[in-house]
């Protein structure tokens, strides 16, 4: 009697020793996914990485090739997706936590956020391209704009439609990355205490003023920490790009938002998705310096979370 | 703001008015704050307004042509737009390369991620997962065109050592590919669903005298199912409209095959096809994009709204 139990349990045991072992095993095939993606991409482009790479542009021989427009590029893209997607993400986020009523349009509010998450960037990229680049055609075309104010060479120019510009590039991947946004800034908001809240109100302050001078302090590193993370991902992306049509061959960098452009990823798609292996291992070059770009986001988003978890 | 002041002159008249008027004006600013809060909400919205729109009419109008017919595109085995005298538009090579690479990636994805999820949450030490964690985040931060790469001038090369048979561009390296960049999410949300369920539930298994391996996989998983089940939904619809890493190691031919070693074009690939080449806004080609860019749209959506019914129907509510 007293056997057979001790045999199952040894048994148990055994088999709980097994499937740990193999956990470990799973879970550290991913990080050796990670590890080979940079070595190998390291052994592939270390060699073509200097300073010439920064300052040349693209060009038809890889040894020439560099990435001063695809930088410069994805410099005013991000700059044009930080104004617009983390101010209105941010004050949706408001809203739904802070003022909404728990109605229907507000599920249906967030039902839809988590459904535009989950579109691809690609339609992203199309709807970009038919609403911004575009507009229908109710403003005759790309190349022949209906309104076109001041000078294309200086800052001061303004046209309709946009076309394939950067304003249309940001503001595309503004829309991608919006959801995101409001997500993240919705914990951050939701993880202020209602305790201080309600004392300020208390106080007589209006909402508005709770959130101004309660909440929102309170929330702001999380707030960053999410929008640095989004604005991140923005910098990565290349297929909405691709479709409103970013250009390939910019020899130039960006006098207005409404210049032609290129972007890191897209120069990089370009590069790797040419038959020569010369070309790859410019890709290789550029992957790593724009894995640098993205390693400096995250670690400033990683400080600040630190910090502010440090603090609370 | 009226602190400053002497507080006889509180019940005066002069700051009774005073602060009758700054109560209307407090009043003011709270209702425009929300206004305007309201309207940066409403963008959302019109977001969505804005694709089902667009793709709607410039689907529609895609029927409309007579090159084309809506049984055509929705039975048709034949997908060829840019070749031949005879274009055909039959969906059904492109749903098969998408559906391809999306069941390679997710032979990779879920165990892995799952699996992972399931050693970060229940038996990892807090060091060995402050080493793993920042590692997925890394991994889920890769930009997806940097897989694709990878795919390209690692896996592939790779796989043609092992496999003499397999093409250059194919289904097998970009869903290897793809199924790399989807663990991290399936994993990071899986793990948070597993922590969700509460200690009481832990603490009975072990009092029945169940092993960590037990109280894992019969007591703690099935409680968490619902929140796993819509993580790999989730990735699925990832997979599903990934488009960088299968426009660089899937290939450009559509055709309908379950080889995984075969070179196939996906949904989102042709898309890329066609904007990156110098088609006229007008053509045929270029308004198909479009009616595949709302099949695309209408799979994606129906797996997000799937997942969404899941987590909300059989989720496990602990007090």
């Amino acid at each position: 009697m007293s056997r057979l139990p001790r045999r199952s349990y040894k048994k148990k045991r055994m088999y709980n020793y097994l499937f740990a072992t193999f956990c470990v095993i799973v879970t550290s095939l991913s990080v050796a996914a990670l590890f080979t993606l940079i070595i190998t991409i390291g052994i592939q482009g270390w060699h073509h990485l200097d300073i010439d790479l920064l300052q040349s542009y693209a060009s038809r021989f890889p040894e020439k090739a560099g990435v001063k427009a695809a930088v410069w590029g994805t410099i005013w893209l991000c700059g044009i997706c930080v104004f617009t997607a983390i101010p209105i993400g941010v004050a949706t986020a408001l809203y739904l936590e802070e003022f909404a009523k728990k109605n229907k349009i507000t599920s249906a509010i967030d039902i839809n956020i988590s459904n535009l998450a989950g579109v691809p960037s690609i339609v992203y990229g199309i709807i970009g391209l038919t609403v911004f680049a575009r507009m229908f055609g109710l403003f005759g075309t790309i190349n022949d704009p209906l309104v076109e104010i001041g000078n294309p060479m200086t800052f001061f120019y303004f046209r309709l439609p946009f076309g394939s510009s950067l304003l249309v590039g940001g503001l595309t991947l503004a829309l991608v990355v919006l959801p995101i946004i409001i997500v993240s800034s919705r914990e951050a908001v939701r993880a202020v205490p209602s305790s201080l809240r309600e004392a300020s109100l208390a106080l007589g302050a209006s909402r508005w003023e709770t959130v101004q001078k309660v909440v929102l302090p309170k929330a702001i590193p999380g707030i960053l920490t999410g929008s640095i993370l989004s604005v991140s991902r923005a910098i990565g992306e290349a297929a909405p790009i691709l479709v409103i049509g970013g250009f390939l061959f910019i020899r130039f960098t960006p006098e207005n938002v409404f210049d032609d452009f290129t972007a890191m990823p897209l120069q990089i798609f370009n590069w790797a998705s040419r038959p020569q292996e010369e070309f790859h291992a410019v890709a290789a070059s550029g992957i790593i310096v724009l894995l640098c770009v993205l390693l400096v986001f995250n670690s400033i988003a990683v400080l600040l979370r630190y910090r502010f978890q440090g603090k609370s | 703001m009226t602190g400053k002041e002497p507080s006889t002159t509180l019940c005066s008249n002069t700051s009774h008015q005073r602060g009758g008027r700054y109560l209307i004006w407090k009043k003011l600013i709270d209702r425009f704050a929300r206004t305007v809060l309201g309207c940066a909400a409403s963008v959302s919205i019109f977001t969505m307004v804005a694709i089902v729109i667009v793709l709607g009419t410039e689907t529609y109008s895609f029927f409309q042509l007579e090159e084309v017919s809506v049984s055509d595109f929705f039975l048709g085995t034949e997908w060829s737009p840019l070749l031949g005298a005879q274009k055909h538009f039959g969906i059904w090579p492109l749903i098969c390369g998408t559906l391809l690479v999306t069941l390679v990636a997710s032979l990779i994805s879920i165990p892995l991620g799952v699996i992972s999820a399931i050693f970060l949450a229940e038996y990892a030490p807090p060091i060995v997962r402050n080493f793993f964690k920042p590692m997925l985040e890394i991994l889920a931060g890769v930009p997806t065109v940097v897989y694709g790469f990878f795919a390209l001038t690692v896996i592939t090369p790779a796989l043609q050592s092992i496999w003499s048979g397999i093409d250059f561009y194919n289904a097998l390296s970009a869903g290897l590919a793809v199924g790399i960049m989807c663990i991290p999410i399936v994993c990071s949300i899986s793990e948070d669903t597993i922590r969700s369920v509460p200690n009481s539930l832990r603490e009975g298994a072990y009092a029945l005298g169940g092993t960590k391996l037990d109280t894992s996989l019969k007591v703690v998983f099935p409680s968490a199912l619902s929140g796993i089940v819509s993580a790999c939904l989730l990735s699925i619809a990832r997979a599903i409209g990934e488009t960088m890493i299968v426009a660089l190691a899937a290939g450009n031919l559509a055709q309908l095959t379950l080889n995984p070693g075969a070179q196939v074009q996906t949904m989102t690939a042709y898309m890329v096809q066609i904007f990156l080449g110098d088609t006229d806004a007008i053509g045929v080609e270029y308004k198909s994009s479009y009616a595949v860019a709302a099949t695309l749209f209408v799979m994606t959506l129906s797996l997000t709204l799937i997942g969404a019914i899941v987590t909300k129907r059989y989720k496990e509510v602990y007090n």
